[in-house]
């Protein structure tokens, strides 16, 4: 079972609350993913407000709330919003996104090492959402990250896992839970990524703009169980020749 | 600095666009400047559906299925500028007004109780009757019951709109009218409106001073929307270049009978609006797209999801319209009086969620003014 800062998830795949067409339809596919743990962007929502549309449909004894600082542009902005979260009942969990590029969303590694360390000094559980950089990902585990979050491309680009090799070697080294997000636009992307051996993986707006989005979360939970399982079961090596059918041939000189 | 071509340079650009450069356009990923032009020619107008369809999917893909909604706050109808176009024109003769905080901020709170949470504060062109202090002030009494307040009055300087966002505005929206020199020289009759080039700089001044985003526009109707659409896009590019951290948004303001009753120079159409939207939102993906009550229902609920992304509702185009009925001298006639829970349901009945708060004002630490801590 995955356990990230101590906490259990059944389930190995987070949801998102943006893009979608109504908190009803969100409501159902989140049900539907099968998802323990939700991410919020504070910037949508009103913590102070029970009838704030998404978290008035967001059942909290069911889904872990993990709030995101979508929008900071720096450290300081990203602190700011962890620190309102904090106060309106937020709780210590926080995806952290610092992305000055309002265009690609791309995150800032700097700031947000900056960040993570100031957060978790503060006690936040801090998982930082960053681009595939593996000694990124070790320099914030250091910090005191509970668990890494590199894109797999960026973000709501559905393009899959463009940043395979620096996951590989992410996963390979990391000591905390490793949660692709970002760009994975099909089941078949989050497979894969959970088939490498990624911890978790989250997804968002696949989900959200899909013709079908109930369908479609049900679709990602059993890619994400089916490439876990795969990835327990040891998957065969992947040869570049046809494997000799006689694994001795040419081995006949042999005693 | 920001150097616009000729704007007759800009329509042979458009018109000698060929329907293979159109077809090219809608299927490049990046159709760049080049795209731009015959995305707007009139040899995409055979396209315009597969335009629409490709606008769509782009949009979603990038804002999901949502519009965001706000309302104008008009402070004040006084104006030192005369343009041909505008209601609030200086030799018009309509009964003027500027707000006081008291009543600016009961306006406000009439807009916070009908539910809006995203508020754009509007003026004429008075920098005595309404400055730089004025707007900090205001901004400081109301940031904390709005989730973000922009504005759209008379240009800056980079220093007051520094000011301005450590008061808690988070946004300014600055729009050329046009682009066409000449013809921005004909409707501007006096004012400092009347400088050209001090307007065209100063979007680039916004995005200097720090601001979130930065909103520009064409009046249409002044000058041929086409070369309008890609002065836009060259601004929008240039922009972005020079400024990466600054969020863009674009506006088409389409002219609509005023108090001075001034007609429109070069009429455009329906069909025409609508092509100007696809052809920026499959230019730029990422940029915000307005659509205002100056345009009819019909037309607005036809274009949800197909490109825009923000939507403004219940407007009232008079400083202290929304207490008072008869107010004064309007901007402009609205051509969509429907409420901000009628545009709700109709952006729902199509399947998109109307949102109403996407910002925070924790974003931006509180400075500035009498009240900062």
């Amino acid at each position: 079972m995955l356990t990230i800062a101590g906490r259990k998830f059944r389930s190995r795949l987070f949801g998102g609350t943006g893009k979608f067409s109504s908190p009803e339809i969100m409501q159902e596919a989140l049900a539907a993913s099968g998802c323990e743990m939700v991410t919020v962007a504070l910037r949508r929502v009103d913590l102070n407000n029970p009838a704030d549309d998404i978290m008035r449909v967001l059942d909290r004894n069911r889904y872990l709330f993990l709030p995101n600082t979508s929008g900071a542009r720096d450290a300081g902005e990203a602190i700011r919003l962890a620190h309102l979260a904090r106060v309106s009942g937020g709780g210590e969990w926080l995806k952290l996104e610092v992305t000055p590029d309002p265009r690609t969303l791309l995150p800032d590694p700097i700031e947000t090492l900056k960040a993570t360390e100031e957060l978790v000094r503060e006690g936040f559980k801090v998982l930082p959402y960053i681009n595939a950089d593996p000694i990124l990902a070790l320099r914030l585990q250091d910090a005191g990250a509970v668990a890494v979050m590199p894109l797999g491309s960026p973000i709501g680009t559905n393009q899959g896992v463009l940043t395979r090799f620096q996951i590989e070697i992410i996963i390979a080294q990391a000591q905390i839970p490793v949660i692709v997000d970002a760009g994975l636009g099909a089941p078949s992307h989050v497979a894969e990524a959970m088939e490498m051996g990624a911890d978790a993986v989250l997804v968002n707006t696949a989900i959200a703009v899909a013709g079908d989005p109930v369908r479609m979360a049900r679709a990602f939970a059993m890619a994400v169980e089916a490439g876990r399982i795969a990835y327990e079961a040891g998957l065969g090596a992947v040869n570049k020749d046809a494997a000799p059918s006689s694994p001795e041939d040419g081995l006949g000189f042999l005693r | 600095m920001f150097v616009i071509p000729e704007f007759s340079a800009l329509q042979e650009a458009i018109n000698r666009a060929t329907e293979a450069e159109v077809l090219r356009a809608l299927s490049s990923d990046h159709p760049g400047l080049t795209g731009l032009a015959a995305l707007l020619s009139p040899a995409a107008e055979l396209h315009l559906g597969t335009l629409a369809k490709r606008s769509a999917v782009i949009t979603s893909q990038r804002f999901g299925r949502t519009i965001q909604l706000y309302a104008p706050l008009y402070l004040s109808s006084f104006c030192a500028n005369r343009c041909a176009y505008c209601g609030f024109s200086a030799d018009n003769t309509i009964e003027r007004r500027a707000l006081t905080f008291a009543e600016a901020e009961s306006e406000a709170m009439i807009l916070h109780q009908r539910g809006f949470s995203h508020l754009l504060l509007v003026s004429g062109e008075a920098p005595a009757k309404l400055g730089v202090d004025y707007l900090e002030e205001l901004a400081l009494r109301l940031r904390d019951r709005f989730a973000a307040l922009s504005i759209e009055v008379q240009p800056l300087a980079t220093e007051e709109y520094a000011r301005l966002f450590r008061a808690g505005i988070t946004a300014v929206a600055v729009y050329q009218e046009t682009y066409d020199r000449e013809v921005y020289r004909q409707v501007h009759l006096a004012g400092p409106k009347a400088e050209f080039d001090y307007r065209l700089e100063t979007p680039a001044r916004v995005a200097a001073a720090g601001m979130r985003e930065v909103g520009i526009g064409a009046l249409l109707g002044l000058a041929d929307w086409r070369a309008e659409g890609l002065a836009l896009g060259q601004h929008l590019a240039w922009l972005r270049r020079h400024y990466w951290r600054t969020g863009i948004s674009v506006s088409f303001p389409r002219l609509r009978p005023a108090q001075g009753e001034f007609k429109p120079l070069l009429p455009v159409s329906e069909r025409n609006l609508s092509q100007l939207i696809f052809a920026l939102r499959i230019f730029d993906p990422d940029v915000g797209l307005y659509l205002s009550t100056r345009e009819e229902p019909r037309f607005r609920d036809g274009m949800i999801g197909l490109g825009p992304t923000r939507y403004s509702a219940g407007s009232c185009t008079s400083p202290g319209g929304y207490g008072q009925a008869n107010a004064g001298g309007k901007q402009f006639e609205v051509g969509d009086s429907r409420s901000l829970a009628e545009v709700s349901a109709a952006i729902q009945e199509r399947g998109f969620d109307p949102i109403r708060k996407d910002w925070d004002p924790v974003f931006q630490a509180q400075q500035g003014g009498q009240q900062a801590a």
